[in-house]
């Protein structure tokens, strides 16, 4: 990965899929401020500083909100989540490692990367045997 | 600084539908001329009287110019805010400001779609999502779902009680002859129904419908000339806080919170004086989380309020008395429908649904995912 020109800032999607396909759950934050935030984006939010660095997330949360995506049989029914970071920002996401239905908000959840559809992919796993 | 909203200065004289529920052999450009035509005769107008125009036809991006083509007109102002299902709010506000400053003297608000014969689904013109696509959110719905599920937790609210938002509904729509859904239903109907995103089922989701709109708005002093029940615009106000459903900072409080107070300050009225309630009802959460936001109830209590059949026929607080997204119309963007029902109720005539001596409604639009948040005032000539 070419290192980004220092005046063109981050490329929100392209350094994301790039992290992830290394290994590694990166959180975008703004320098000055010290602020975490998603999605990425090439501007903090609010205050519109480009002066950020991708910093690493502990992968760390709890679920805020989930739903399971009832489809029909024979396609099987998936979880979407929001969970809570612990540096603070929300993602959508998914709880994986037990059914669907049995994710319950407050869970606390570990982040994972694996592979789908031939791409890395951030999901959550509960922690503490959920 | 208070806002200087020109409280009652501009009134509606049309409002009306077209090709509710399956409109075959037409496209969404035809039944919303047809709808136009129709609010436009209603105060004895014609398409060439229109001077400014807003529309937001769901396949044209360019309908600004293609709608103004087909009915002949020559707009000095053109609007296409595209906020979602609320934008007809905001063109509600933008139109009351043109005509008030004397840019234009007649306005034209005007939607139509056939999604349902076209496709089938509902359709959406968002961008495609490279950090929430790989997750397959079933949208809209999922978002409302997780709305819905924060709610549940939060305060204890209940699949019944979502489920008697969607028979209140229901209720309403058996006396509306335009509704597309009148069949029975109960609540262990809508409890037993399909689930689609937890915990809500196809009954808590709005319908798939084709279906028109346009609404006529011009100053007071012609409005009187026009008919003889204008609808006078007491209030507009819009507030944004997210877009993604991830980014709305808290699922159980919407911007409704700030634009139903800002509303009724301009208009200068308080709850208690609203005799007929018309929300965007996408979803059932959606009623419960906009009577509390707008402040008809306590911040959680909105599923205990609509116990009982209250916001039913009969009830305390009639709340979407043409049936609603639920059981009415649904043809994508369901906004401008919310504001016709508001204003025909105080134009009157109504039939079986007809809230009796209606003065003053309250329209509420929601557009994206809980995003923006829109609520009309509108009031009869004597509340002016």
């Amino acid at each position: 990965m070419t290192a980004p020109a220092p005046e063109t800032g981050i490329k929100p999607e392209a350094d994301w899929l790039a992290h992830l396909a290394a290994g590694r759950f990166m959180l975008p934050r703004a320098k000055a401020s010290g602020q975490v935030f998603w999605h990425p984006r090439v501007a903090e939010p609010r205050t519109g500083d480009t002066d950020l660095e991708w910093v690493e997330a502990t992968g760390r949360g709890v679920v805020y909100s989930t739903s399971v995506m009832r489809m029909r049989p024979p396609k099987p029914s998936y979880n979407v989540a929001l969970i809570d970071l612990e540096e603070g920002p929300r993602m959508m996401s998914r709880v994986d490692g037990l059914p669907p239905e049995e994710v319950r908000i407050g869970m606390k959840v570990q982040a994972k990367i694996i592979e789908e559809d031939g791409a890395p992919l951030l999901v959550f796993l509960p922690v503490g045997g959920a | 600084m208070a806002e200087k909203f020109p409280r009652g200065r501009t009134a509606i004289v049309g409002a009306a539908t077209h090709g509710m529920g399956e409109a075959h052999g037409f496209d969404a450009m035809d039944i919303a001329v047809h709808a136009s035509v129709k609010a436009l005769k209603q105060a004895g107008l014609t398409p060439a009287d229109c001077d400014g125009l807003w529309i937001g036809l769901p396949q044209d991006y360019i309908s600004g110019l293609s709608f103004a083509q087909q009915l002949g007109l020559n707009p000095k102002v053109t609007g296409n805010n595209r906020t979602g299902g609320s934008a007809f709010m905001t063109h509600v506000a933008e139109a009351a400001l043109a005509l008030d400053a004397g840019i234009i003297d007649t306005a034209l608000i005007a939607y139509g779609s056939v999604q349902r014969t076209a496709s089938g689904k509902l359709q959406s013109s968002a961008r495609p999502d490279a950090f929430e696509g790989p997750y397959k959110p079933v949208l809209p719905v999922a978002a409302y779902a997780l709305a819905a599920a924060r709610h549940m937790h939060q305060y204890g609210t209940t699949p019944e009680q979502l489920a008697e938002v969607a028979v209140a509904a229901r209720d309403w729509a058996k006396l509306n002859p335009d509704a597309f859904m009148r069949e029975d239903l109960s609540v262990a109907d809508v409890l037993g129904a399909r689930r689609v995103a937890d915990p809500l089922g196809v009954r808590d989701c709005c319908l798939v419908t084709d279906g028109a709109a346009a609404i006529v708005m011009t100053r007071a002093d012609r409005a009187k000339d026009l008919t003889a029940t204008p609808v006078h615009v007491l209030g507009t106000a819009a507030a944004t806080f997210h877009m993604n459903i991830s980014m709305m900072p808290d699922l159980t409080v919407s911007a409704a919170s700030e634009s139903g107070p800002r509303a009724l300050a301009q208009a200068g009225v308080g709850l208690s004086d609203i005799d007929v309630v018309a929300l965007y009802d996408a979803f059932t959460i959606n009623t419960i989380l906009f009577l509390e936001d707008l402040g008809f109830c306590p911040k959680g209590e909105g599923g205990r309020f609509v116990e009982g059949g209250r916001i039913a026929p009969g009830g305390a607080l009639p709340v979407n008395t043409n049936g609603g997204g639920l059981s009415c119309v649904h043809p994508g963007m369901y906004g401008l429908f919310v504001l016709v029902e508001a204003a025909q109720q105080i134009m009157g005539g109504l039939g079986d649904r007809q809230v009796p001596d209606a003065k003053i409604a309250l329209a509420h639009g929601n557009g994206g995912f809980l995003s923006s948040q829109v609520t009309t005032i509108l009031g009869a000539p004597e509340t002016v």
